[in-house]
């Protein structure tokens, strides 16, 4: 099929039949607003922030969802367009604590950047507010359903990506919610903690608890790592402050994970920072580990192999290398091994 | 994997077997979620109810260590039922002929009697999967840890074959690793057979590659494995052992037996972060840094090389592993020296021709490389076997039914399989010491069919003493549907109730993988 | 054989008027007397006038019997049955006849009728396929097996009709573009989730012509291609469930429904998916969602469900009432005598569902372009008790009010849509002087906002806040600038509203402040509310004259708004009562009068 042609802002623009105008707008570099868009997920079209005008057609459109058409001339910040975003943008903060100075979320907020951009400091809507507890029963994340805007991205991720399909919407009109059925706490759900909805929550209704209170996220370097358990690869961002990690997220570009993460690779970082972790070379001295230097500990070690090589022979050695260290690592332990004259080298791979 | 994780999604079909792919390797369910959402086929072999199993459009119950037997039925449907590519085998195999005599003995009917899974579904699977236009297999531990896991790779290659299923996108034999650099470590020689790149030990021309590069004279004699370096021990022929990031007590099969050997041993050296259970038996601890604090590649289970950058600096004293590897080199009397892990790599890549097109320039400019990347133009290979196989022909192999090496019986009535849950991984020293999976889940729970823990007189989480002739230990019990009557799963990841203390350390006669799918234990209320 | 058929209406309207008992009392009296061989008793579908209700129609006496009671059954059997003489107390009598009417034909409720889609309602029994097929039943469909897909679609599109759901969609063009859409598994789809309040025009269809819908849809099966359907039915509608299924069963036995139908080598399976009862699963893709097991919520569209509908693949779907007209349309010769019908832009006939303050309630069934005041006066008989007619509203929770000035509008898709109002699905609830416009605003506000899916924010939040306006407004605490906030919420939610009922919502609002502004500016400038619906804007005042001094009032009141001395005349403080009318309830010398006070309009706001 041939390249369908528009126009998005009097810019002329040719895309692929099926391109959204989202898509198409953002080819120009036309930056439209969206909260509930996912690109991994079926369309969706729930929060309208992103609707624009189309020239002929009746109501505004929302552009996340709507595929462009030939000739079609669409405004993206045309008056109509501002007034339906603004009033969106009233709405949710009418129901909204506006507690950001506080908030986690403060700095990477879609709601803080949109109401910036369209100047919306308040709401001239009095009315009821939510006022829903704190579900925090669960040692990854914490939910705090006052501040979701109910995108839907959460229940998205967790319904066709995951899989575990734990949350859904309940209830209906104003009292709509996002959350497990009967409104059981997350941790009694079939929730398997994948913490995917966390890293597409628009807005600071789901905050991972280990982060919380250790820092900003203008502060945060964010470190490129490969997942330290299983063979899949995902690539991860780690979230550091002063030499120490405080979160991680999926590398959305991520070859292999594209975004995507399982509980152990999105929460199970802080073993890094265990007390436990070895901190000084031990000797055993009486059946019993004391501190030694690195000196100490090596010349030890050097002197021992050396030691066994001369009594038995480099065959009396074996060696145990890791699937869990690094290519260069392993390359260097096979080395040793080899270069000491044994073929005695091994790991677990087949445990 | 022949083929890479980012075609699971265009299948036609894909048969699982033995893995729990939703709880082992998650973002790797979420691409079998999407190819079904695709319209694709999902066929799950397992004898547990898995959550790929309640997706699967045919879930094959086996019993537990029947796979030839199941693959072999497959097999002989679709034969029987022509479903076979006939221009794949004529072009690109040898011994179809043999294949087809053994399989016929394997009847629908007789599969059925062997593996407790209806004829019905087996013909209704088998077409499902040679109707696609390109199906994938994914295979993890439950194909390998059996005394015939051999024959199971073998069998699952064959199946493949016998559909064409190589050598093309979205197809394959793909058995998913379990360990985030299993295939590096793999790849890097770290294996008594062979060098880097599975470049053999034995070949003449390989040891004086390696030899040259390296300076040093080279040892042709293959080495020990691991499993066998524990009776080697007592046998007296190892007296000393370097392990680097390994916690054999717990991973070995046999625990008790893996535990007197390391007392055994006249030296012991551990490198590691934590204070594992294998590290309390040394002589000598020597501490590391994690992956969070080193630069370095990994390759992982399709192939794929990417770079891990250091976030924080390894805490106290505690060094990279390169690093104490190098000092420990220099003391004993090796000539290195490395100004850091791009060098180690450079070094690797120019004796390894699968790696030699790879650079950390490369690996950073684009992400991610697959090998083969035999030169510095080359994009890397997201699925082997096009046109040819390494060998030339593939060849198939006729494989019989055999039984695990050990059975339920009067004194041992139940099978216990191992494997992991989603929360845990390993030996859990690292997941254990992560303080949100730790509370999530902080002990072990015994899968048993309610029926099973009505007659024990179990209820839920009642603790019960679960022994084999290896030994016991006492945890407890979860009532659920997803194991049959008679067969109990356990995770290996909790030191309190340590399932390799149970399990068998009978290996695969070839590629000496214990039998971790599969030994006779008793079960009874505990305490 | 024979001697006489007695139809008595079976459907939901006569039930709850207690047609059961009677048609117990009646099949009682038969057995006692042994006359069940004689005379045939039929639970019928709805012949429309529920007001009068229980109906029952003798055949081919045609005499039509109303309001009965089972005491009225051993004279009906006694005279009438037996003796052959007509019961005159029992005919309909009304202010609109000089004399009791015997049959249909003299009864003004059905004179401006067109029974097109009703025509079996009442005159055969439901449950029995040979009664539809003796009616000229399942003709249409062997006829449409004969041609090909698009020879049907293209009779369907020279009829003119348009979907009877509300928005009124080309139905041809519709099934054209499902029959184009690629792919081997279509699906048809039955929307029979009626759920405006005060609609049941589908119910009737339901009970009263199962085949129809079934025939219609195994058209719309051979047009596009399909072999499978779905009917959604709201499970509230037990009895239209029953004798759905009652008519699967029926036409599977006689080859019109299952595998090679007739012969054709084509298939057709129909499922019953029963509806929790959300107003939103009226919505196409939320009704698709929901026969998928999801929860009900709209998606976007495009696609279309004619291209990607149940399970992602080409959908037909329709309303109950579009089905129903289908093999009208498609028997031969039918479309020449369809199109006669109707207006240029709306052809056929409407089932309008009266309620509210109209004499006769009831379902009627009237050709496109009848006016309202046609449909008010002559068929519904006007307001009830002689009031003043104020507006009727069309259309539903998605419609609008339409005011006594536009009762000649004609009913067609255009007209009720310039005017403010819609279609729908043919709810029709007139309102009378003592209807609040405000409050009826607040009340399908109401209705909305509960009923929202939550999906899509203008929804949502938009109609919340809209209903906390108007809930202020009814409690007297309007302010000046209330009516541009509603009316800029308003056009945001239909403008930017993901789905049909979220963009339509606002239009009872829009059309009650379009026709009756000044009701709204009593309310928010003199807090008066003209037809004394809007309790909070009552003073409660004790009549001295009739004031005894009881001290009941004082001590029932919950705020001690009322004081005085025992044996002497009470007083309530406005400041403190708050209208919750207990007082008047406890009075027993009427003292209490409770009177809308208009103020002066306050302009400090």
């Amino acid at each position: 099929m041939s390249a369908i042609k528009l126009t998005i802002d009097g810019r002329p623009v040719e895309v692929e039949p099926g391109t959204t105008i989202l898509e198409a707008a953002r080819k120009l570099g036309i930056d439209i607003p969206t909260f509930c868009h996912d690109p991994e997920l079926a369309p969706n079209g729930a929060c309208r922030i992103c609707v624009v005008e189309v020239e002929r057609a009746r109501a505004l459109v929302a552009s996340c969802c709507a595929p462009v058409a030939p000739d079609m001339v669409v405004h993206t910040e045309s008056e109509r367009v501002v007034k339906a975003r603004k009033a969106i943008l009233r709405l949710i903060l009418a129901n909204h604590p506006l507690d950001c100075i506080t908030c986690e979320k403060t700095g990477q907020c879609k709601l803080q950047d949109y109401c910036y951009r369209y100047g919306i400091s308040e709401s001239d809507f009095e009315g009821e507010v939510k006022e829903l507890p704190l579900d925090d029963t669960n040692p990854f994340y914490i939910r705090d359903m006052n501040k979701c805007i109910l995108c839907g991205r959460c229940v998205g991720r967790c319904q066709e990506i995951n899989g575990a399909g734990a949350i859904d919407f309940i209830g209906r009109g104003f009292s709509t919610i996002v959350g497990p059925a009967f409104g059981d706490p997350i941790e009694e759900s079939s929730c398997v903690f994948c913490g995917m909805c966390v890293d597409v929550c628009p807005v600071g209704a789901l905050i991972p608890k280990a982060g919380v209170g250790k820092g900003r996220p203008w502060e945060v370097e964010k470190v490129k790592t490969i997942c330290p358990y299983c063979g899949t690869g995902c690539s991860i961002y780690l979230h550091v402050k002063d030499g120490r990690i405080i979160g991680a997220s999926p590398d959305f570009e991520g070859p292999v994970n594209r975004g995507h993460l399982c509980s152990k690779g999105r929460f199970g970082w802080d073993f890094v920072h265990s007390e436990e972790r070895l901190t000084r070379p031990l000797i055993k001295k009486d059946g019993v580990f004391v501190e030694a230097s690195w000196d100490e500990a090596l010349d030890l070690v050097a002197e021992k192999v050396r030691d066994l090589l001369n009594r038995y022979g480099p065959d009396s050695l074996m060696g145990l290398s890791s699937a869990k260290t690094s290519n260069e690592d392993n390359y260097l332990f096979q080395k040793l091994m080899r270069s000491l004259g044994t073929n005695n080298v091994d790991h677990c791979a087949r445990l | 994997m022949t083929n890479s994780i980012g075609e699971i999604p265009g299948a036609g079909a894909i048969l699982i077997i033995g893995s729990n792919t939703s709880e082992t390797h998650p973002v790797i369910s979420y691409r079998v979620r999407e190819a079904v959402q695709n319209g694709a086929a999902l066929i799950v072999a397992d004898p547990r109810v898995t959550e790929m199993a309640k997706l699967a459009d045919y879930h094959l119950r086996l019993r537990p260590g029947t796979d030839v037997a199941l693959l072999n039925g497959l097999m002989h449907i679709i034969i029987a039922e022509d479903l076979l590519d006939v221009d794949f085998i004529e072009k690109r195999t040898e011994g179809f002929e043999k294949l087809k005599e053994k399989v016929a003995e394997y009847t629908p009917e007789r599969v059925s009697e062997i593996t407790g899974v209806a004829v019905s579904d087996l013909r209704a699977a088998a077409r499902a999967y040679a109707a696609a236009e390109s199906a994938a297999i994914l295979y993890t531990m439950g194909i390998t840890q059996h005394t015939t896991g051999t024959d199971n790779v073998l069998s699952v290659a064959n199946l493949a074959m016998l559909t064409g299923n190589m050598g093309k996108p979205s197809a394959g034999v793909n058995p998913l690793r379990g360990q985030n650099n299993v295939q590096g470590a793999c790849d890097m020689g770290a294996l008594p057979n062979v060098y880097t790149g599975y470049q053999k030990v034995g070949d003449p021309q390989v040891q004086e590659k390696f030899s040259k590069a390296w300076g040093v004279p080279l040892s042709d004699k293959p080495g020990l494995t691991v499993t066998k370096s524990m009776d080697a021990i007592f046998d007296g022929r190892i007296k000393g052992m370097l392990i680097m990031g390994e916690n054999p007590i717990l991973s070995e099969a046999n625990a008790n037996h893996a535990g007197e050997a390391l007392e055994r041993l006249e030296f012991l050296v551990v490198q590691d972060i934590f204070m594992t259970e294998t590290a309390a038996y040394a002589d000598v601890v020597l501490p590391a840094a994690s992956y969070a604090e080193q630069l370095g590649s990994y390759t992982n289970t399709e192939r794929r090389v990417q770079l891990s950058c250091p976030a924080v600096p390894p805490p106290g004293e505690a060094r990279a592993d390169w690093e104490i590897l190098t000092d420990l080199a220099k003391r004993l009397g090796l000539d290195w020296s490395y100004s850091g892990s791009e060098a180690i790599f450079n070094e690797m890549a120019s004796l390894t021709p699968s790696y030699a097109g790879m650079s950390y320039s490369r690996l950073a400019d684009e992400k991610s490389l697959q090998w083969p990347c035999p030169d510095s133009k080359h994009p890397g290979t997201p699925y082997l076997h096009v046109g040819k196989f390494s060998r030339g022909l593939g060849q198939f192999t006729p494989v019989d039914y055999k039984p695990p090496a050990e059975l339920p019986d009067g004194e041992y009535p139940f099978v216990l399989s191992t494997g992991r849950h989603i929360f845990h991984y390993h030996t859990g020293t690292m997941t254990r010491r992560s303080v949100p999976l730790e509370q999530h889940r902080p002990e072990e729970f015994v899968e048993i069919h309610p029926e099973d823990a009505a007659k024990l007189g179990l209820a839920e989480g009642d603790p019960a003493q679960i022994s084999s002739r290896r030994g016991e230990v006492v945890a407890r019990v979860t009532l659920t549907e997803r194991v049959k009557p008679g067969h109990v799963f356990m995770t290996f990841h909790y030191h309190e109730a340590a399932a390799n203390l149970l399990t068998n350390d009978a290996l695969c006669p070839v590629a000496a993988t214990p039998e971790f799918k599969v030994c006779a234990v008793n079960v009874r209320k505990a305490g | 054989m024979y001697e006489k058929h007695l139809m008595i209406c079976g459907a939901t309207g006569c039930l709850s008027s207690g047609s059961a008992k009677v048609q117990q009392a009646l099949e009682d009296e038969l057995a006692k007397r042994g006359l069940k061989e004689k005379f045939r008793l039929v639970m019928s579908g709805c012949p429309g006038f529920c007001e009068v209700g229980p109906i029952i129609v003798i055949y081919p006496d045609e005499v039509f019997y109303c309001r009965l009671k089972p005491g009225d059954i051993p004279e009906l059997v006694e005279k009438h049955l037996l003796g052959g003489e007509v019961i005159e107390r029992l005919l309909y009598k009304g202010p609109d006849v000089d004399a009791p009417a015997r049959f249909y034909d003299t009864i003004p409720f059905y004179q401006k009728q067109k029974f097109n889609v009703l025509h079996n309602s009442g005159i055969i029994d439901p449950e029995n396929i040979d009664e539809y097929i003796m009616r000229g039943g399942y003709r249409a469909f062997s006829r449409a097996l004969k041609m090909e897909p698009m020879e049907v679609i293209n009779e369907v599109k020279k009829s003119g009709l348009r979907g009877r759901g509300g928005a009124g969609f080309p139905t041809g063009l519709k099934w054209e573009f499902t029959y184009r859409a690629a792919g081997d598994k279509k699906y048809v789809v039955c929307n029979a989730d009626e759920g405006d309040p005060g609609a049941f025009m589908d119910r009737s269809i339901l009970e009263g012509d199962p085949h129809a819908v079934l025939e219609g849809m195994l058209i719309a099966a051979r047009a596009i291609g399909s072999d499978e359907g779905y009917i959604y039915c709201r499970a509230e509608y037990p009895l239209a469930i029953k004798r759905l299924k009652t008519a699967i069963a029926q036409a599977e036995e006689y080859g019109l429904v299952g595998e090679n139908i007739l012969g054709y080598g084509v298939n057709f399976k129909f499922n019953i998916k029963e509806g929790a009862g959300a107003f939103v699963c009226g919505e196409e893709t939320a009704l698709l969602a929901s026969i998928e097991g999801k929860r009900g919520m709209p998606r976007p569209r495009p696609p279309f469900p004619a291209n990607s509908g149940l399970w992602g693949k080409p959908t037909c779907i329709n309303n109950v009432e579009t089905y129903a007209n289908i093999p009208l349309i498609v028997r031969e010769g039918g479309v020449e005598e369809y199109v006669k019908i109707g207006t240029e832009g709306s052809k056929g006939t409407k089932v309008f569902a009266l309620a509210g303050k109209i004499r006769n309630t009831g379902l009627c069934e009237v050709p496109m372009g009848i006016t309202l005041r046609e449909i008010i006066f002559d068929i519904g008989g006007g307001i009830k008790g002689g009031r003043e007619f104020k507006a009727v509203q069309a259309g539903g929770p998605s419609g609008g009010c339409i005011p006594a000035e536009q009762l000649d509008l004609p009913v067609d898709y255009d007209s009720l849509t310039q005017a403010g109002a819609i279609m729908g699905s043919g709810g029709l609830v007139v309102m009378d002087d003592r209807t609040c416009m405000v409050d009826l605003a607040r009340y399908f506000l109401s209705f909305t906002q509960k009923e929202s899916c939550g999906k899509c924010i203008p929804c949502r939040e938009g109609t919340k806040r809209m209903l906390e306006i108007l809930e202020r407004i009814t409690e007297g605490r309007g302010e000046p600038d209330d009516l541009d906030r509603l009316q800029e919420l308003a056009s945001s939610i239909k403008d930017s509203a993901l789905c049909g009922l979220g963009q339509t919502c606002p239009n009872p609002v829009l059309s009650t402040i379009r026709y009756f502004r000044h009701e709204y500016e009593e309310h928010i400038n003199e807090k008066f509310c003209r037809a004394g619906v809007c309790k909070p804007l009552f003073e409660y005042t004790i009549d001295p004259e009739l004031c005894n001094g009881c001290t009941r009032c004082a001590r029932i009141c919950p705020v001690k708004a009322i004081s005085g001395e025992r044996k002497e005349t009470h007083v309530i403080d406005p400041e403190i009562c708050t209208r919750c009318g207990s007082c008047v309830e406890r009075c027993r010398q009427e003292a209490i009068k409770v009177t809308p006070v208009r103020r002066e309009a306050d302009v400090s706001h």
